[in-house]
């Protein structure tokens, strides 16, 4: 903290390679509270994920005759492909992780011009297009009271052993929109917070964990200014004021903000999701409303939609308006005054 | 009467450089609705093969007749006309695939292909050739919307001329993908017509790029043996 110095500050230059680099470190306690929950299998699928994403990067930079080590270097691919890993359920076959980190690589990044001109979030491409096309499939979380060995899980990841349907159990947001579904009285929504053995301390059990380590990885970040603190916060403002306010006048039906923070992909959504600095916003008020718009979009799908977690498609929709939010929100120019 | 140079013209119009799928981009709506597998797709360019040629030819015939002002709706009425026989004939002989294609045999009359050649091509040429645009223009819609309904009938769900049992009762789909192929649903869905659209009209661009590359490299050898 004393070691003073006076400016004019040399800025360290941060390359992709640099940034994309924090970005995976920042990603490990949350992996780490995710293998503690589920298993080694985690890194499998992470090692599944990023083979293909290299494999597909090298292929199509080839295609475009692209320096190879330069782009295949800069980790970017590498983060979509933990992204894609982490949002997909741990158990989903190898073969699922492939098709979306093709689309997300092949169509959502390359075909629309490589790093820095995708208009979409490829690792939520991945998710939407999986989602879509198996919902089943996709659907599939672990059932936590389950415990299965490694080898077990290896055999069910790559086709092996069959599928097996008491595997796998209601997610806790599955479990709080059925019952919104089911109508006023039918479930009390307290209670079942209280009761029920997926939910844990202040959402679901075990995955509180991981997104509470997703959101010291977000921290980190934002400390080593790789984020703003714009996109998250206006992410998990606008969650937590629709949360807020439909748990304030009726408790009984939803659950309260910080259950939604902490369960689905909000976490990981709001710091390295919706702050991505290529599909996102690039005017810091830009970034706020970008991050607020998702926000309000995932809380909405997630709870009142057929999908499991609502955040993709949020970031998905609220991608296609980054042009029109950027153009309102352009900061004045030093010295100047914006023209009313 | 046609000519063979005519003829050609025409057909190479239609079929491929003004194609209306993949170059005039015409007629999205059926074209993304009905091409969920390949029998669909063909049969609904069948229906519409019959009405361009014979609204061509009616139009053509009826040219000189037809005030200038009001030739749209006397287009329309004529369209409409040759739609409903049309209509009727798929609900007497194919019921079943009537059912399938439901409300785009009628809509064919809102096609804008339709209405795009009648005004462009037959409201200004002999009945003879607007016939043969019809047919051509058809025959172009036909083979994309084939190719596109193939390609998202495999990727969906593995399979090739489902429904044809609906077409020829004796046939059978042909199942070319392994039974347990979980089928990538996005390809039946709206989105996978509009990617697997776009990688057609990548696909025919990219061809017209390297012809055109290779006629330039010809000229310029060409000059530089002239030289």
């Amino acid at each position: 903290m004393m070691d003073f110095t006076t400016p004019p500050y040399l800025l360290k230059t941060a390359s992709v390679q640099r940034v994309m680099l924090q970005v995976l470190a920042a990603l490990l306690p949350g992996i780490a509270a995710y293998i503690w929950l589920i298993g080694p299998i985690v890194l499998v699928q992470l090692a599944i994920a990023t083979l293909a994403a290299l494999a597909a990067e090298a292929a199509m930079l080839k295609l475009r005759d692209k320096p190879l080590g330069l782009f295949l270097g800069d980790g970017s691919a590498v983060v979509t492909a933990w992204l894609i890993a982490l949002t997909f359920p741990p158990l989903a076959p190898w073969w699922l992780l492939v098709v979306g980190v093709l689309f997300a690589i092949v169509v959502a990044k390359h075909l629309y011009g490589g790093l820095g001109q995708n208009p979409f979030n490829p690792a939520m491409i991945a998710f939407a297009v999986c989602i879509v096309s198996f919902p089943a499939l996709m659907s599939q979380w672990p059932a936590l009271g389950l415990k299965t060995s490694f080898g077990e899980q290896i055999d069910i990841v790559f086709g092996l052993a069959a599928r097996v349907d008491a595997m796998t159990g209601a997610t806790p947001l599955d479990a709080i929109k059925t019952a919104l579904k089911l109508g006023e009285g039918a479930v009390d929504v307290p209670a079942l917070l209280a009761n029920q053995d997926i939910f844990g301390n202040f959402a679901g059990r075990g995955w509180e964990w991981v997104a509470a380590g997703y959101l010291i990885g977000g921290l980190w970040l934002w400390k080593r200014g790789i984020v703003s603190w714009h996109a998250p916060l206006g992410f998990i403002g606008g969650i937590t004021l629709l949360a807020g306010a439909l748990w304030l006048w009726n408790p009984a039906q939803f659950a309260g903000p910080l259950f939604h923070l902490f369960s689905g992909g909000a976490m990981l959504g709001a710091f390295f999701i919706v702050t991505d600095p290529v599909s996102g916003c690039t005017t810091p008020k830009g970034k706020f409303v970008f991050g607020f718009a998702a926000g309000l979009l995932a809380y909405v799908i997630r709870v009142f939609g057929g999908y499991p977690d609502g955040v993709a498609f949020a970031v998905l929709l609220v991608n296609i308006c980054v042009p029109l939010i950027d153009m309102y929100t352009q900061p004045p120019i030093f010295g100047m005054k914006n023209e009313k | 009467m046609i000519t063979r140079a005519e003829l050609r013209q025409i057909a190479a119009n239609g079929v491929w450089k003004q194609n209306t799928s993949i170059v005039q981009i015409l007629g999205l709506c059926p074209l993304l609705a009905v091409t969920t597998n390949l029998v669909n797709g063909v049969m609904l360019s069948l229906a519409t093969i019959i009405v361009m040629a014979l609204s061509g030819f009616a139009v053509a015939a009826l040219r000189n007749f037809i005030p200038h002002e009001i030739r749209i709706p006397v287009f329309i009425l004529i369209v409409a006309a040759l739609v409903t026989v049309v209509d009727l004939l798929f609900n007497a002989n194919l019921h079943e695939l009537y059912n399938v294609l439901g409300i785009f045999i009628p809509l064919i009359v809102t096609n804008c292909i339709v209405l795009a050649r009648v005004e462009a091509f037959a409201n200004k040429n002999p009945p003879l050739q607007s016939m043969f645009d019809g047919v051509f223009m058809g025959v172009g819609m036909l083979w994309t919307l084939a190719l596109l309904g193939g390609l998202r009938e495999l990727i969906g769900a593995g399979t090739l001329f489902s429904g044809i049992d609906m077409v020829f009762p004796g046939l059978q789909p042909l199942q070319l993908l392994p039974a347990d192929y979980p089928g990538l649903l996005l390809a039946i869905l709206p989105p996978g017509a509009f990617i697997l659209l776009g990688c057609m009209i990548a696909w025919k661009n990219w061809i017209e790029a390297r012809a055109a590359a290779r006629r330039q490299l010809r000229t310029d050898t060409a000059l530089a043996a002239g030289n």
